[in-house]
């Protein structure tokens, strides 16, 4: 059995994106979920299935208690950090498809722009990164800019990518960005400013990094039969996949250290949903840093490996480009809610709702997610 | 002005500590599969050719070449802070192996370049670095 189109996204719902918000995590993920269940023209009592994204915030019982949910049939939690959210979508779809569920609920919130819980600090207390924390941390390999650094490194000099590359990425979420009212970067930059911004770990820059920010995303997940009688015009999840690479706990130890669990998962999911990379209009690519970007693109077959640099060149990523890619702003400039906001803003964007960065015409699109040292996972939809 | 604050110091994990009393002694142990021979780093429970937990300790040279480097310019400790900038270089060893350490070259590092090992004291335990062959 398939499960593509068997299951769409029919609700969306996202808090304000801020740095500092007074809110708690949990506070953050309820209201998100409110809003995408009110989105989706659902109860809350409705929602039989949940999948919280992280540990940080909450779980099952708390969306039973604050909802009044009388009838929970299924709830897990996914343990890859940015790429949960697109691995969230996998294990819904499959439970609806099954008859398990009918509107499953994935929720996502954090409040982390405090000083005393930044990255390099936060992702010590995780055990996929327990490799990293006992050899490599004392070394001074603290935080994921460090740790992806020879990636990127590598790519650099293997294949000439440049530091141009890096900022056509970073430029073109900036753009769109400033075209969203939900996003925490507010200032143009250019492919000078960019190069300009100061080193963090090389080859990164600042402005190849991402956002540290607070806020709530949330989508419903309903069978494709439930979600006709709903609110808005569906978007059926078509083609979706999850992939780890070797060694996903230490890139040190990673054979090819290039290459990324979407590698495994994107041609599973282009098969599914019976499409390639050249029918794809609308692109929402997990960007903890510019580097990612290029790399996803070479892994979904948008260009051979090696060729990501010089494919997002000339503005290719950036609304009038052949491949609008993070539409919203991205987690480089939007927020960063471990990609969720990017399955937020796909589905905008397929809905005909994507306000001044919509774009034309957009009926088919996919959203990836990136987590860890590198799990990755894909969704492609469209709309009906 | 500049507070001192420690750098964070290695919790060895139980399946590790033949790895961090090695370096103590001045070599860099890894995991050999008992049953089959083949040799395993970072250390872990089984061998993922033929599943044995069975484990002897070999020490390595500690030669290699680089497979790619970072050059740290931001400190998310305030351990490293007195170390700016500091490169860390991924190290693949003649072994078939992986390490990362501290470059102690005075140049960039460049990819291929064979290197050597050297174990710079500290404590409790050295700091795994290398440098030019
Ligand atoms: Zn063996």
């Amino acid at each position: 059995m398939s499960i593509a189109d068997k299951a769409c996204v029919t609700g969306i719902g996202e808090t304000a994106y801020v740095r500092g918000s007074p809110k708690s995590a949990l506070e953050l993920q309820m209201a998100a979920a409110r809003r995408a269940a009110e989105d989706a023209g659902i109860s809350p009592h409705d929602i039989d299935g949940v999948i919280p994204i992280g540990v940080v915030s909450g779980i099952a019982e708390d969306f039973i208690d604050n909802f009044g949910i009388t009838d929970l049939r299924f709830s897990a939690l996914i343990p890859h950090g940015g790429a949960s959210p697109t691995m969230a979508l996998q294990s819904a779809t499959a439970l609806v498809a099954a008859g398990i569920c009918n509107h499953v609920l994935i929720a996502f919130g954090r409040n982390v722009s405090a000083a005393a819980s930044k990255a390099g600090a936060r992702i010590h207390q995780m055990p996929q990164f327990h490799y990293v924390t006992e050899f490599e941390y004392p070394l001074g390999n603290c935080a994921p800019a460090q740790i992806y650094a020879p990636m990127a490194m590598r790519h650099m000099q293997l294949y000439g990518t440049t530091v141009e590359h890096f900022g056509e990425v970073a430029v073109a979420c900036r753009e769109h960005a400033l075209l969203n009212d939900n996003a925490i970067m507010k200032k143009p930059i250019t492919l000078e400013d960019h190069r300009n911004s100061r080193l963090i770990a090389e080859p990164f820059r600042l402005l190849d990094c991402s956002l540290e920010s607070d806020g709530g995303a949330a989508v419903i997940v309903s069978a494709a039969e439930r979600a006709k009688d709903l609110r808005h015009r569906r978007v059926f999840i078509s083609g979706v996949a999850v992939g780890h690479p070797d060694s996903p706990a230490a890139i040190t130890q990673r054979p090819d250290m290039t290459s990324l669990g979407l590698g495994k998962a994107a041609p599973r999911a282009f098969r599914m949903a019976g499409v390639t990379p050249a029918d794809i209009q609308v692109a929402e690519i997990y960007d903890c840093f510019t580097y990612a970007v290029i790399r996803q693109l070479e892994d979904m077959g948008f260009c051979a490996k090696g060729e990501g640099g010089p494919f997002v060149a000339d503005g290719r990523l950036r609304l009038g480009g052949a491949l609008p890619t993070n539409t919203h702003g991205g987690l480089l400039s939007q927020a960063h809610i471990w990609g969720l906001n990017h399955i937020v803003e796909l589905v905008r964007q397929l809905r005909g709702h994507g306000g001044r960065a919509q774009v034309p015409g957009a009926e088919l699109g996919l959203v990836t997610g990136y987590g860890d040292l590198g799990d990755g996972a894909i969704a492609i939809m469209r709309r009906e | 002005m500049s507070e001192l604050v420690p750098k964070p110091v290695p919790v060895p994990s139980a399946v590790a500590l033949p790895y961090w009393e090695g370096l103590q002694r001045g070599e860099f142990c890894v995991q050999r599969c008992a049953a089959c021979g083949t040799l395993r780093h970072y250390p872990r429970l089984l061998c993922r050719e033929c599943f044995s937990d069975a484990v002897d300790w070999q020490a390595i040279s500690g030669e290699g070449h680089i497979h790619s480097y970072t050059v740290a310019h931001y400190a998310y400790h305030p351990g490293f802070a007195a170390e700016l900038p500091y490169t860390l270089v991924t190290i693949e060893l003649t072994v078939g192996l992986r390490a990362l350490g501290r470059w102690l070259g005075a140049e960039v590092p460049q990819i291929g370049a064979p290197v050597r090992m050297v174990l710079v004291p500290g404590e409790p335990y050295p700091t795994l670095s290398f440098a030019p062959a």
